[in-house]
């Protein structure tokens, strides 16, 4: 095998989209920990990463110095890049149901040291784009053109140093450094906007150097148009705002929970059959 | 009188002035050689090589979180990061980001610490690196180095940047005694016995070892043949010359400037006490902050003097 960047059409893209969603549920309710609704909003900008044609990777050697990155900064809403993983050929979705189990390399965060494929060790918020910039920086410098995806999530936004690498990546025009803030509005205790607001992103980070886009990230049409204009610029670091909702795809089960921020827990078995018939 | 004056030696460079001709000197062998920096490169000594090979010199400004995390993804991508700050500032200020973008990865991170011990003088404590060997020794993985002189300094550069792994290199600010030649034989983890003696073993590192070959002097000159050991590399210890030192000596005195929890003298103590215990003492920075002065008054104000050692080995000795 070498390097591929997958590109699936717009139609399998959102069959593949339902597959990593059910997925998620699967895998977390499996484990009875977890966190389904961060990693659900984060669904389309990742099924665009490794089946729109972003990601060149290969699964028989995921060590390839030519590959582009993806780092999951927002460690937490790892089961939606095991899910993609698992998709585009890592290893199997069986595997991934051992999620959260002793002695199973599919941790409750992303560990690189146990599985081959993933880029970061994350969950301390806030280190995944300053580790995108390293990456982007040592690329570079090797004249090689492959790109650094980081997620950030909007509550990690929070953490200084992520402003502290907007700034860096700025300085050295990484225009191989591509950050995605999946904007979905919740972190832990509550809504963004009640417990943090540092809205608007696109607004604050553009004045550094970067070039910006807002869009709806749950659409996977504009994530795909997001995506495609962020890899074309070459001359500056960009950023997608992806606003999205958490635990998009299955909102109407979560209503009926009362909780639409539902985080850092799994569904039940008996509302994972429901999330499940409701993604279809 | 100065350091190493007593015991014989000759004033030499500081050990961060000796890392910085080191790592210049490393580039063309090592082409994945990167270094990065929180804008104070031209007192941690990366400076030369940052201007021999400015492509790959990263400074990225005041901002040790970003610092250490970037050079995780450097590490990443391939190359061989050495990222230099103050030791309060790398090791206290970005201390999750070692943690998480660096020892827990084992990404192949060399941090460098310099202005470590309280003999950086005036600028005062809080830019005293005096917990970083505790906070670096913390961390699985993370050898950890504190050369003494400036050929040790510079082996250590080398060793660091051959090793696999992350590492954190101690380095100080002052003029230190020239305890080598090029000939001595500097490896991670082996220690090195810089005099012989049977009646007690003094353990040290970076300025202490000068410290404790004075103190040597001054029992020498009493009749007590104490044996010294340079204990450049804390992580991983030499438990086998400590357990000889305990076993042959029958006390050992650990010196080195830093806090009392945490650094060289509780590594030792722990192989001593699984070991072969006998009894220890300590001379160290103590569990205070110290306060701006010059360095040889704060040396003295402290304790970490060859005196101060003499009379802990006396005092062990008698127990």
């Amino acid at each position: 095998m070498a390097l591929e960047a997958i590109k699936l059409s717009q139609d399998e893209m959102l069959a593949k989209a339902k597959d990593l969603r059910k997925h998620i549920i699967n895998m977390t309710t499996a484990a009875a920990s977890g966190h389904p609704s961060s990693s659900l909003s984060a669904v389309e900008i990742v099924t665009g990463l490794y089946f729109g044609g972003h990601l060149r990777l290969d699964p028989e050697n995921p060590g390839d110095p030519n590959r582009d990155r993806f780092v999951l900064s927002k460690g937490h809403a790892v089961p939606v890049l095991y899910a993609a993983m698992a998709e585009r050929g890592f290893f199997s979705v069986e595997e991934t149901m051992s999620l959260r189990k002793l002695g199973s390399p599919f941790e409750g965060h992303p560990n690189l040291k146990r599985m081959p494929g993933i880029e970061a060790s994350t969950g301390s918020l806030g280190q995944g784009l300053s580790i995108g910039v390293g990456q982007a920086l040592g690329l570079r410098l090797d004249g090689k053109d492959s790109n650094v995806f980081v997620m950030i999530g909007d509550g990690e936004m929070g953490e200084g140093q992520v402003w502290e690498a907007i700034a860096a990546a700025a300085k050295y025009k990484l225009g191989n450094l591509i950050a995605i803030i999946d904007q979905n509005g919740y972190q832990q205790t509550g809504a963004t906007k009640d417990v943090l607001d540092l809205k608007p992103f696109a607004d604050k980070i553009a004045p550094f150097g970067w070039h910006t886009q807002t869009i709806n990230g749950n659409d996977l049409g504009e994530a795909l148009e997001a995506l495609s204009v962020a890899a074309s610029v070459t001359d500056q670091p960009s950023v997608i705002v992806s606003q999205t909702q958490k635990g998009f795809g299955i909102l109407p089960v979560l209503e009926e929970t009362g909780d639409l921020n539902y985080h850092g827990k799994p569904l039940s078995r008996e509302l994972a059959e429901k999330a499940l018939a409701h993604i279809g | 009188m100065a350091i190493g004056e007593l015991s014989g030696y000759q004033m030499g460079q500081a050990t961060r002035d000796a890392f910085g001709d080191a790592l210049a000197a490393l580039g063309d062998e090592f082409p994945a050689l990167v270094t990065v920096d929180g804008d104070v490169g031209n007192s941690t000594r990366t400076e030369p090589f940052a201007l021999k090979y400015p492509e790959r010199g990263f400074n990225v400004g005041i901002a040790e979180s970003n610092m250490v995390s970037v050079a995780g993804g450097l590490a990443g991508a391939g190359k061989i990061p050495v990222v230099a700050s103050f030791a309060c500032f790398l090791l206290n200020n970005a201390f999750d980001q070692i943690r998480m973008s660096v020892a827990f990865p084992n990404q192949n991170v060399k941090l460098v610490g310099t202005h470590a011990g309280i003999s950086i003088g005036e600028d005062g404590p809080s830019q005293m690196g005096i917990e970083d060997v505790a906070l670096a020794c913390s961390m699985p993985g993370v050898a950890v180095m504190v050369p003494a002189d400036a050929v040790t300094a510079k082996k250590a550069t080398r060793a660091m940047v051959e090793h696999q792994g992350p590492t954190y290199l101690r380095l100080g600010r002052p003029n230190v005694p020239a305890l080598y030649d090029d000939s001595v034989d500097f490896q991670i983890g082996k220690s090195i016995t810089l005099k012989e003696g049977s009646d007690a073993t003094i353990i040290a590192n970076g300025l202490m070892v000068s410290i404790a070959a004075d103190a040597a002097k001054i029992l020498s000159d009493e009749g007590i043949n104490v044996r010294v050991i340079d204990m450049h590399t804390v992580k991983p210890i030499d438990r086998e010359a400590v357990v000889s030192a305990a076993k042959e000596t029958g006390c050992i005195v650990v010196a080195e400037e830093h806090l009392h929890h945490g650094g060289l003298g509780s590594a030792v103590a722990q192989v001593v006490s699984e070991e072969h215990p006998v009894p220890m003492g300590y001379v160290n920075v103590g569990d205070c902050y110290a306060e701006s002065g010059d360095p040889m008054g704060l040396l003295e104000k402290y304790g970490l003097t060859a005196e101060k050692i003499a009379s802990t080995v006396k005092a062990v000795k008698a127990r």
